[in-house]
């Protein structure tokens, strides 16, 4: 299961490689795509603690500001992406302290509430951030490499799904160590690891820390790529994209988050080119199927395909 | 075995008008197998949960090697080497049996390595090994939620045991294991905690195991101690006999009533 896991990443690798090298539009799509699974990996850890974040927007955005705000300053990808999940991580860890006195409904919308406060701060503060007219992101160079615009393109893909593929790893390793069994726990018994004398909380306070710092990754992957970034990054409509990505992905194994992004992205562009206004309609239809008839969502189906058992 | 290892002095706890704790004095010596007896409502578990921090005794102090810990968390008193299982077992459902164990191995330490599997070699033996010895080898990999009653009650027995207490609190530790099995059980469970030298408190109805195992016996009563001492004698207290013992042969063991 283990292998298979790692062929199947490798396979849908080779199949993201291949359709950006055929289409252009495609490699913005799917690098896109890899920036909002990376920050749906984030949603996964969560879940693994039965609780769903319908804030995480928030760390996206904060991400992909970061970026429009420091470019100037900071002109370089790499030291751009180290300071986004950096800074998203800290903000998490901030705001962790105080959202993880809470579960369930209450966890999910007071992310919901700090997402929304984020959202008018970023729509408000117009001589800070141009409101919702937004900052544009000029290309930049990566690790001292200053790049034309196709090189560029390609060089953020290319870190999109390096990162994809190590912080993937980092997360399969976190979640079936001592620190990740517990998050699970947190869902089924949280009391008893009090009584083994394990700080809960503070359990939930380190993945929901690094669920922000992935947020803050993707997010300024996607200022990289979309190279304008806007408030709407943190509208509450995109922290629920997340968790649809989530459930549509499936939230029992790392590759869940990036099937779930890839088929969320393409399914959108597609939908959105062939029916125009439909296009929610035909998302919304996709998760319905996927929730009644696969509940494992897209990673459980993969991997009653390919003979495992997804875990 | 003269000293004494827990020292509850003066515990009152009432929820509305209940006293589940009316002036609770107990010394649990260091090395004993103390038994707690009595009727259903008499402040048993009470007792057990002030103990481990979960509920604050309204008056009171609770002394563990001569340091206070009423007003400790469940975390701390933990912490401090004071383990409990549970009246209802309280597992993770969604992990397997030996990673419930394996969890509880690994708290000791401190959970805090997320890189490293927790089923570690290290950790996997010694999880490994108390389910051998507690008989549950195999259904290690059976997910909790899919145990029978027995088997929930023995692996959270174990998960406390695999906390390495000095002292441990068990909450009807044999109820919900079959008659048939139950005082192998015990037997094992007694020579694990007599390998380990853990002192153990255990709320038990079957008088049985209680006058073969039980260095002393406890009978609680309307949140009062209503005698202490050893089973021979205190079993054959009349007093004891008509409010408490009547009433719990009856429940263990309804074909031998005069047993
Ligand atoms: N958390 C609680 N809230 C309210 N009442 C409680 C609580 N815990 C125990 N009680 C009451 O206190 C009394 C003693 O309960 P308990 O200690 O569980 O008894 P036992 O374990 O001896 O059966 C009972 O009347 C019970 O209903
Ligand atoms: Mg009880």
């Amino acid at each position: 299961m283990r292998k298979l896991e790692f062929l199947l990443a490798l396979a849908l690798a080779g199949a993201m490689i291949a359709a950006a090298i055929a289409a252009p539009w495609l490699r913005f799509v799917l690098t896109i795509a890899l920036a909002k699974g990376i920050a749906v990996m984030g949603i996964l850890l969560l879940l693994r603690a039965g609780q769903v974040s319908f804030g995480h927007a928030l760390y996206i955005a904060f991400g992909a500001y970061t970026v429009a705000f420091l470019a100037p300053r900071l002109n370089d990808a790499v030291l751009l992406l180290v300071v986004a999940a950096g800074g998203a991580a800290l903000l998490g860890l901030v705001i962790g302290l105080f959202v993880t006195r809470y579960r369930q409904i209450f966890f999910g919308m007071l992310n919901l509430a700090m997402c929304m406060v984020f959202y008018s701060l970023l729509e408000k503060l117009y001589h800070i951030t141009k409101g919702s007219d937004g900052i544009r992101v000029e290309i930049m160079p990566v690790a001292g490499q200053a790049l034309d615009r196709i090189a560029y393109e390609w060089t953020i893909f290319g870190i999109a799904l390096a990162l994809a593929f190590a912080l993937g790893a980092l997360l399969r390793l976190y979640l079936v160590s001592p620190m990740g069994e517990a998050l699970k726990g947190i869902k089924t018994r949280e009391t008893r690891l009090e009584f083994m004398g394990v700080p809960a909380r503070g359990v939930l306070l380190a993945a929901y820390v690094v669920s922000a710092g992935v947020g803050g990754i993707g997010g300024a992957l996607i200022a990289m790529t979309s190279r304008h970034v806007t408030p709407l990054l943190s509208y509450w409509t995109a922290s629920g994209e997340l968790v649809f990505i989530a459930i549509l992905g499936g939230a029992g194994g790392v590759l869940g988050p990036f099937l779930g992004a890839a088929a969320y992205e393409l399914i959108r562009v597609y939908a959105a080119a062939s029916f125009a206004d439909a296009w929610q309609m035909i998302l919304g239809t996709a998760l319905l199927l996927v929730i009644l008839f696969a509940p494992g969502g897209l990673w459980g189906m993969a991997a009653r395909a390919i003979g495992g058992r997804s875990r | 075995m003269s000293e004494a290892l827990l020292r509850a002095s003066g515990l009152h706890l009432a929820f509305g008008g209940v006293r589940a704790a009316d002036g609770i004095d107990l010394d649990v010596m260091r090395g004993e197998f103390l038994a707690i007896i009595g009727p259903n409502g008499a402040g048993k578990t009470t007792f057990i949960n002030m103990t481990t921090g979960y509920l604050k005794p309204h008056a009171g102090e609770i002394a563990y090697e001569g340091r206070r810990i009423t007003g400790l968390s469940p975390r701390a008193i933990v912490r401090l080497g004071i383990a409990r299982s549970f009246q209802l077992p309280q597992l993770f459902l969604e992990h397997t049996v030996e990673q419930n164990v394996a969890l509880a191995v690994a708290s000791r330490e401190g959970i805090w390595s997320p890189l490293v599997p927790l089923l570690r070699p290290g950790y996997r033996e010694e999880a490994r090994d108390i389910l051998d010895r507690f008989g549950l080898s195999a259904i290690a990999d059976t997910r909790a939620d899919a145990l029978n009653e027995g088997a929930r009650k023995l692996a959270d027995i174990a998960m406390a045991v695999a906390l390495k207490p000095r002292l441990l609190l068990m909450d009807e530790p044999t109820s919900g294991v079959a008659a048939s099995e139950k005082m192998a059980i015990v037997e094992t469970l007694v020579t694990v905690l007599r390998d380990a030298k853990v002192t153990a408190v255990f709320v038990e109805h079957d008088m049985d195991v209680v006058e073969r195992f039980a260095d002393r016996v406890a009978v609680w009563s309307q949140g009062r101690i209503a005698a202490l001492g050893p089973p021979a004698e205190v079993l054959a207290d009349p007093a004891v006999q008509r409010e408490v013992i009547g009433i719990e042969r009856h429940a263990a063991t309804p074909e031998a009533p005069h047993a």
